[in-house]
């Protein structure tokens, strides 16, 4: 089948490459960009795991062609990361309060997370069992997920900071606690 | 650090040792999406496999036609049973002692059964010649109904036909496969003649599946050069399968290397060797180049390891003050196309002997028959140790049920038949010696807990709110108290193909003072290089931060059974725990040489061997460490290491109390968790933060499979629930928060006292979330309603109860 050429930005750098008509953006990030945060768990839009952020929102990329989102600015959780290397402040939240097990559904859940603050900085025990209903877990019942991104909104809110993207090092949320 | 001005106490708890909720180490990758799962792994010139599936539930294969597949650039080979025949590989043996057709030998027995095995460049490709298979099928009648299957003409294995003797006995019919008897039959009937009270039920514990968000997958890769196998997958038990494919694919031991990377979830799923492997390994060795195959999810669904499916006839038989005098069930188990069970090899049905519960019950009997059915193959124990949900779900409703025969409290009546904590251990009429328990002090602290009085007098007024209507919705109150039987197990009755159910654990201590562990086992999300690090860190004194922890490849970790079945702790676990004991006995040594005393007369202390007597006198495990790798002691090896395989010798009897508080909307059958209270007891803690995340899981797991989830079909055969949009996985949004608790009863043969943990939640939820249903419907004439509770099934309860008016 013929390729075509797609050029996107993901996780701040410029990616291009070629790609069939038919390439899923899962498959693009993961095969061609080695970017394997995204797990394909269902290849049906329903469990989460492939979840990335795309111009601001929260995509299933295991339904969404690359060609689609030819010159989109693309997040995964692998963006997510401070600039140092330090996890960001989701990623420590999670980590902290044990909101993940075998980890498979942890990089969809946190770039999920990372848009709903964005969405809602200050969201109740609803609005983010609400916000994060795209996304399946089978691990952990979703109790510590639910704390982690609260605990999250409380320290980014604190930090008075947009984003974990941009956000404290680990120095500075182990200070916090 | 002067550890001096340290006290014993400090010292202890800067190793992070057992009790210690220890944050995961494993997290710092997952969160960053480093983890590595199979299908993140790529190897140089990788091709991809694809399956042709069967549309239909029983059908002649009359003929595959490759020609248009393999036209398609891009596809290197298609196989089909005609190929793998030759090697003898068109079929492999089961778990259970039976046999499965690895593709399509003349007929297909389920949905989705492999037909073909398309190997192409890309995934991409391998889909689209899949497509282009040609297969020719000729229907026959389809059986999904177990008792039926039992009484038709239609042959489904035409294999065995004429065989009367299965891998576990007798065959009564050509769709049977064994019965399996327990207990005393005739002692059991003799009692349920004569008793006050007999309560008789059938509970059906519908057919679900683990369905972890990874689904299973491998890569094979065969070096010509070397005659080396690697072969990477989702494995549960990866020591296992290296000797199975050994065995099946006559490729010496010592040239196979089985990897499983991380995995994504098990719970049962990956404990089986499936047609995808066999095919993988096949074409790998066809074509020279490595070969991935990952199944998605609808073929996860429709093929791999189905969990359940079992009738179980009941009676339970006491006297009018409500003491239980016996019990008898016979259970019919559709294990489906063929018997591929994974159990322990002399326990067909696996656990379910474990049916008395909590209950002293003095007399009582099992029997189980397997039946095929046009259904497909498993019969696995998702988030269970073999069966014991089955077993666990149908003691919990027939005491229910008794409850409402005898008309009395479901809670009185459990805590007047609870085996005593003085008769532990304790012998069960079908053939367990439980190993400890404290039964009464959970329940008492559990209803007290949650109030339980306060909460019936509530339900009473509800009731009487609804019959003057002023409210449409009941409450209920669902109590379960649960035993497991984990820890497989004793190698003298528990093996899987021949394979002793002990396990393993190595742990070599560097120069500097730190360390590398490697076990038998291996975490599908358990945590296990967190938790087994505290073990050590408890044992040898040196910080669980500084000891690394391997699991998974067979060239370097210790032969083990591997983990589910919750054996990981109680086996692997104690492994563990008996290696680190062996370097303390040898740091003893190095320490009293050291110190110029004899070997009696320092003692442990902590993170230290310190003169008896003159504390200030001591050698740290850390340059204990060192002086093992520099200094010639007399009579001592150099070096620190240690292995040890455990065979225990018991298995370990977690239980727990487990109550949920659910509303019901009798018009809509829309159920709202109001409150879920889960006490557990599993011995000594290694991780409460780790238990309070199985627990969450679990019981998620339990309010998924007790609500909606279920695979089901249709009377075609035709599997209705195969994509996450039929087959029901709550969200964070039906999903309560939990409240957990707990007692501590140590096991008495286990090195630390631990007892398991992971399956618990499943094994007691289920019950609890059923039994609230059930107990929200018990004042308006409901006995037994069968799972899931869905919507539209709760809302057929009201009706039939005339409840709609």
């Amino acid at each position: 089948m013929s390729k075509m050429h797609v050029k996107l930005t993901v996780n701040g750098k410029q990616v291009e490459g070629l790609a069939e008509p038919r390439t899923l953006l899962i498959h693009f990030l993961r095969e061609d960009l080695k970017i394997t945060g995204p797990h394909i768990g269902c290849e049906t839009s329903h469990c989460g795991a492939c979840t990335v952020d795309i111009d601001g929102k929260s995509v299933k990329s295991c339904t969404t062609f690359v060609a689609q989102v030819n010159g989109a600015d693309v997040t995964t959780v692998e963006g997510l990361t401070n600039d140092d290397g330090s996890l960001g402040v989701l990623q420590e939240m999670f980590r902290e309060h044990h909101g993940l097990q075998c980890g498979f559904c942890t990089p969809g859940m946190i770039t999920r997370a990372h848009r709903l603050l964005q969405e809602n900085p200050n969201p109740s025990e609803e609005d983010i069992r609400f916000g994060m209903a795209g996304n399946l877990c089978r691990c952990t019942g979703y109790q510590n997920i639910v704390k982690a991104i609260s605990a999250s909104a409380d320290m980014l809110n604190a930090q008075n900071q947009p984003s974990s993207r941009e956000a404290v090092g680990q120095t500075k949320v182990e200070a916090a606690e | 650090m002067n550890d001096q001005t340290l006290t014993p106490e400090e010292r202890a708890a800067n190793l992070k040792g057992m009790g210690s909720s220890r944050k995961r180490v494993e997290d710092v990758r997952f969160t960053q999406g480093k983890g590595n799962y199979v299908d993140d792994i790529k190897l140089d010139g990788m091709l991809f496999g694809a399956f042709v599936r069967s549309p239909y539930a029983h059908a002649r294969v009359v003929n595959v036609n490759k020609d248009a597949a393999l036209a398609v650039p891009g596809v290197v080979a298609v196989l089909t049973a005609e190929d793998l025949s030759p090697l003898g590989l068109h079929w492999m043996p089961t778990l259970a002692g039976d046999k499965q057709m690895v593709l399509a030998d003349g007929k297909v027995l389920f949905q989705g059964q492999e037909v073909a095995y398309v190997v192409a460049e890309d995934r991409y490709i391998a889909a689209d010649a899949a497509e282009l298979v040609e297969v020719d099928y000729e229907e026959l009648p389809v059986l999904t109904d177990p008792f039926e299957a039992l009484k038709s003409d239609v042959v489904l294995r035409e294999d065995l036909e004429g065989q009367t003797e299965g891998a576990h006995g007798p065959r009564k019919h050509h769709n049977h496969i064994f019965t399996w008897e327990q207990g005393d039959k005739d002692a059991t009937e003799a009692i349920l003649a004569e008793a006050d009270v007999v309560a008789e039920e059938m509970i059906y514990y519908h057919r679900t599946h683990p369905c972890p968000l990874e689904t299973c997958g491998c890569v094979a890769s065969m070096d010509k050069v070397t005659g080396k196998l690697t072969l990477h997958g989702t494995f549960q038990a990866p020591h296992a399968i290296r000797t199975v494919v050994s065995l099946i694919s006559g490729i010496a031991e010592h040239n196979i290397r089985v990897i499983s990377p991380d995995i994504g979830g098990g719970f049962g799923n990956k404990v089986g060797a499936y047609a995808g492997y066999v095919c993988s390994v096949v074409a790998s060795i066809v074509t020279g180049r490595p070969v991935k195959w990952v199944e998605n999810r609808m073929e996860n669904l429709m093929s791999t390891a189905f969990a359940r499916d079992y009738w179980m006839q009941g009676k339970i038989a006491a006297t009018k003050d409500g003491k239980i005098t016996g019990l008898w069930c016979h259970t019919t188990a559709d294990h489906g196309g063929f018997d591929a069970c994974a159990d322990p090899t002399k326990f067909p049905a696996g656990f379910m002997n474990i049916c008395t519960g909590s209950y002293d019950i003095p007399t009582a009997y099992l029997a189980v028959d397997g039946v095929y059915t046009n259904k497909a193959p498993g019969g696995v124990a998702y988030r269970c140790s073999f069966r014991v949900t089955e077993a666990a779900y149908f003691i919990e409703r027939m005491i229910e049920v008794l409850a409402i025969k005898l008309n009395m409290d479901a809670a009185e009546l459990r805590r007047i038949n609870f085996i005593k904590a003085d008769q532990f251990p304790y012998q069960s009429a079908l053939g367990w010696e439980y190993d400890s328990g404290d039964y009464h002090t959970a329940w008492d602290k559990a209803l007290k807990a949650v109030d339980y009085e306060g909460l019936r007098a509530e339900q009473a007024q509800q009731i009487e709110d609804f019959k003057a209507g002023k409210t449409r919705k009941l409450l209920g109150i669902g109590l379960t108290h649960f035993t497991e039987i984990v820890g497989a197990g004793p190698v003298k009755n528990c093996d899987i193909l021949g394979l002793g159910m002990f396990d393993s654990c190595e742990i070599r201590i560097h120069p500097t003072g730190s360390a590398i562990a490697r076990l038998g086992t291996i975490s599908q999300g358990q945590g296990h290089a967190t938790t087994f690090a505290q073990i050590i860190a408890s044992e040898i004194g040196l910080p669980a931060d500084d000891i690394t922890l391997e699991e998974g490849d067979t060239d370097t970790a210790p032969y083990g059974l591997g983990t589910y079945g919750s054996r990981s702790t109680p086996v692997a676990g104690a492994a563990t725990a008996m290696a680190a004991r062996k370097i303390r006995a040898k740091a003893q040594m190095i320490a009293a040489y050291l110190l110029e005393v004899h070997d009696d007369d320092v003692e442990w202390d902590v993170d230290r061997f310190a003169v008896k007597g003159a504390p200030e006198r001591f050698k740290t495990m850390k340059e204990i460490a060192f002086a093992a790798y520099n200094q010639a002691i007399p009579g001592l090896e150099p070096g620190l290491e240690a292995v040890s395989y455990y065979d225990p010798p018991n298995m370990t009897y977690p239980f727990g109390a487990y109550i949920c508080v659910m509303e019901i909307d009798v018009d809509t059958g829309e159920w709202d968790v109001r409150k879920f209270y889960a006490l557990d007891d599993c011995g000594t803690r290694i991780n409460p933060m780790i238990i309070e995340g199985q627990v969450h899981g679990g019981v998620t797991e339990a309010l998924a499979i007790a609500m909606g989830q279920e695979i089901a079909y249709d009377e075609m055969g035709n599997v209705k629930t195969a994509t996450l949009m039929d087959f029901f996985i709550p969200t964070a949004w039906e999903t309560p928060n939990y409240t957990t608790d707990h007692t501590v009863t140590p096991s008495p043969h286990h090195p630390i006292g631990a007892k398991g943990v992971g399956e618990s939640p499943n094994v007691g939820g289920v019950p609890a979330f059923s039994n609230a249903v059930h107990d929200a419907f018990r004042p308006f004439g409901l006995v037994q309603s069968h799972m899931p509770h869905d919507h539209w099934r709760i809302w057929r309860i009201a009706n039939g109860l005339g409840m709609h008016g």
